[in-house]
């Protein structure tokens, strides 16, 4: 058993559970009575791998990023999930979810986005599975990453702005569980990151823990070796993140780096850096780090990447901080930025926001030669274009 | 020690009891013990006063924006006990302070259940602090502090849950009308009084209120009948937000006796 596995109350540490009304109960406990039996059972494996390899495209290379290697002096290795269909690692999750959901018997999918990339991947499973399919976005989000908005209304999704709150991630999340109280027995909903209340990290970690499995693999016939030095990924809610770290955790050679979103710096007050301005507090119905005021208000959170863009992260995430396990770097978006033209220019891969803010981690270590390290690309820049262009030092 | 008022109002009062939800520093920052003594005065029997949050993931857009309102207006956690602190030289009735989690966590557990105390608050209801964690790690302290913690329970939660509810509660079960969140509705429907029905005929040891929906006259009469009351919310937000010349106790007193039916006296 993993010192990081989920317990049986759902709990990593002290961090986890279910924290919510009554009102969810019924349709969370459905899921935890069902979800590791469901996706135990070797039929759904079979679907579910099936999917993966023939629509996903997986499994995604892991690619010896030479030029970038020689800037940083080390032996670079990128997982690309920018090559997954959609775009990026958020599908792997959508498949397991829609095949979870069918085998519930539910009807109607619904979802969260901030970047529109989970929202894309849902709309795209939700076609591939004759479901219908709602999602919530934040107003501000949709006005920021439009050409997601129209990939999911061209997908057959409806989207349904978030207007209330900050108009962001947090709020299309407020929305989407209101939905699923309003909606609970034909309802599934598809959470898009390793947060919510109990299964859904566990849930979301072993869809997105295909990342890792397939590293090892990779890395032993690349490098002789399954273990690298160091793991890299970003962390918004942290499920690109779980994936990759997943099958190293037990392994305390291997050194695990998250990258944050400082936005704007960690202390100008505009950030996302939830474990540098954090504290254990419950959000979305799990108790994990969360940006909050004193009186235990949530605070709305800046990035310059609407993936990252979210007050808490997983409780996972949480642990492996608390625990020391996992070292946290905040990126602001001038680096993270200057990350993605860096990634561009010396490897031809224009990185998704989030993504970039990984690369900038590389700045933050301390390489040796022989320092093996895999970052996860967890998404393409095709989405991000305006952001690029705003910037515009290019 | 003293009896617990909500017992007491329970002991003498076993039908109609009307329970008014209101969010704190809503409409205005120190509206809120005025909108209190009012309610007492205008014949409601227990009052439930929302602690605003930032994220209410349970309630409608109606108490979404007055919790809004109130945070933009200043209150705070430290600012509603310093509002209700004289409450109990104006007001008899119970009151139940109504919150999410997390600001009740950050402002320290202990410390909360003191502070109601001193402020002769009876009861709470945070919706979502599950009920196998109060139970484990919170109980005794409330007990200790003679602070109910009242449970919701909707038409899916399992009668094995129900009861296991029930035994852990001492006060009376808040009883969800319907699967949803918060907000006013006109009708309540077959399949609504078919659960109604379900739950009486389980004979619990705590009364039952009926809440989420219930909005005037005929949708408070139908919930009584099959309940000790019920708890009304968004139709009185809304009733505080209309009309705004009429003085709070205006408002306060024409919605009571719209509730209960009676003619609005001059
Ligand atoms: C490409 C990409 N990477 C990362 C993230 C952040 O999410 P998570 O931390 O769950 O991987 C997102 C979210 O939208 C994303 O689109």
């Amino acid at each position: 058993m993993s010192k990081y596995a989920v317990d049986e109350r759902g709990y990593y540490g002290k961090f986890g559970g279910a924290f919510i009304p009554e009102m969810l109960y019924p349709n969370v406990e459905e899921l935890k009575n069902n979800y590791l039996e469901i996706i135990g059972d070797p039929d759904f494996q079979e679907e579910f791998r099936a999917l993966l390899k023939d629509y996903v495209g997986r499994p995604t290379p892991l690619y010896f990023a030479k030029r970038l290697s020689e800037k940083y002096g080390a032996k670079i290795y990128l997982k690309r999930e920018d090559l997954c269909h959609t775009g990026a690692h958020k599908v792997n999750n959508t498949i397991g979810q829609i095949l979870l959901a069918k085998r519930l018997g539910k009807k109607k999918i619904i979802a969260e986005t901030g970047a529109g990339q989970h929202g894309v991947a849902t709309a795209t499973v939700c076609a591939l599975a004759g479901l219908e399919c709602k999602v919530y976005m934040g107003a501000v989000d949709m006005e920021r990453q439009k050409p997601n908005v129209e990939r999911m209304r061209i997908l057959g999704a409806e989207v349904i702005p978030a207007e209330s709150g900050s108009r962001t991630l947090k709020d299309a999340t407020n929305e989407a569980m209101r939905h699923w109280i309003n909606n609970p027995q034909d309802t599934h909903y598809i959470i898009g990151s390793v947060v919510g209340p109990h299964p859904y990290p566990d849930m979301v970690t072993r869809f997105q823990a295909v990342i890792s499995e397939e590293v090892k693999k990779q890395l032993k016939e690349a490098e002789g070796r399954e273990n690298p030095d160091y793991v890299v990924a970003c962390v918004g809610g942290g499920s690109n993140a779980a994936g990759i770290y997943y099958h190293y955790l037990d392994n305390p050679d291997v050194k695990i780096i998250a990258a944050e979103a400082a936005g704007k710096g960690v202390e100008s007050g505009e950030t996302a850096a939830t474990t540098f301005k954090g504290t254990p507090g419950v959000l979305h119905g799990s108790m994990t780090l969360l940006m909050q005021t004193t009186d235990g208000q949530v605070v709305e959170p800046y990035s310059i990447s609407a993936g990252l863009d979210y007050p808490g992260i997983g409780p996972l995430h949480a642990h492996l901080f608390e625990t020391g396990r996992a070292k946290f770097i905040a990126v602001d978006d001038e680096n993270s930025m200057k990350a993605g033209i860096e990634l561009s220019r010396l490897e031809g891969i224009i990185p998704a926001v989030e993504s970039a803010h990984a690369f900038s981690a590389l700045n933050q270590l301390d390489l040796n030669e022989n320092d093996v390290v895999v970052i996860n690309l967890s998404g393409r820049g095709d989405k991000d274009l305006q952001t690029y262009i705003n910037w515009g030092k290019y | 020690m003293v009896k617990n008022r909500i017992n007491k109002l329970f002991e003498n009062k076993s039908e109609n009891v009307l329970t008014v939800y209101f969010t704190a520093g809503y409409p205005e920052l120190d509206d809120t013990l005025e909108i209190l003594a009012e309610l007492e005065k205008a014949g409601a029997d227990m009052v439930e006063i929302g602690i605003p949050y930032s994220d209410p993931v349970a309630d409608g857009p109606t108490i979404q924006e007055s919790n809004g309102v109130a945070l933009k207006n200043g209150i705070s956690m430290q600012k509603i006990f310093s509002q209700l602190k004289t409450m109990r030289k104006k007001v008899d009735i119970p009151v139940v302070l109504m919150g999410y989690f997390n600001p009740v966590l950050q402002f320290g557990l202990e410390e909360f259940c003191k502070k109601c105390k001193e402020c002769g608050v009876d009861g709470v209801i945070i919706p979502d602090l599950p009920i196998l964690e109060y139970v484990e790690q919170y109980k005794d302290l409330f007990d200790s502090y003679d602070l109910h913690n009242m449970y919701l329970i909707t038409p899916q939660t399992s009668e094995e849950r129900i009861r296991m509810i029930d035994e852990n509660t001492s006060g009376f079960i808040y009883m969800v009308s319907n699967s949803s969140i918060t907000g006013a509705k006109k009708e309540i429907s077959e399949e609504q009084l078919k659960y109604f029905n379900r739950i009486k005929s389980m004979n619990l040891n705590n009364p039952r209120l009926i809440g989420f929906g219930i909005s005037d006259n005929k949708t408070f009469k139908t919930a009584s009948e099959y309940s000790s009351g019920a708890i009304i919310g968004s139709a009185f937000i809304k009733a505080l937000k209309e009309s705004d010349k009429d003085s709070i106790a205006d408002k306060v007193h024409s919605f009571i006796n719209m509730v209960k039916g009676e003619k609005i006296s001059q």
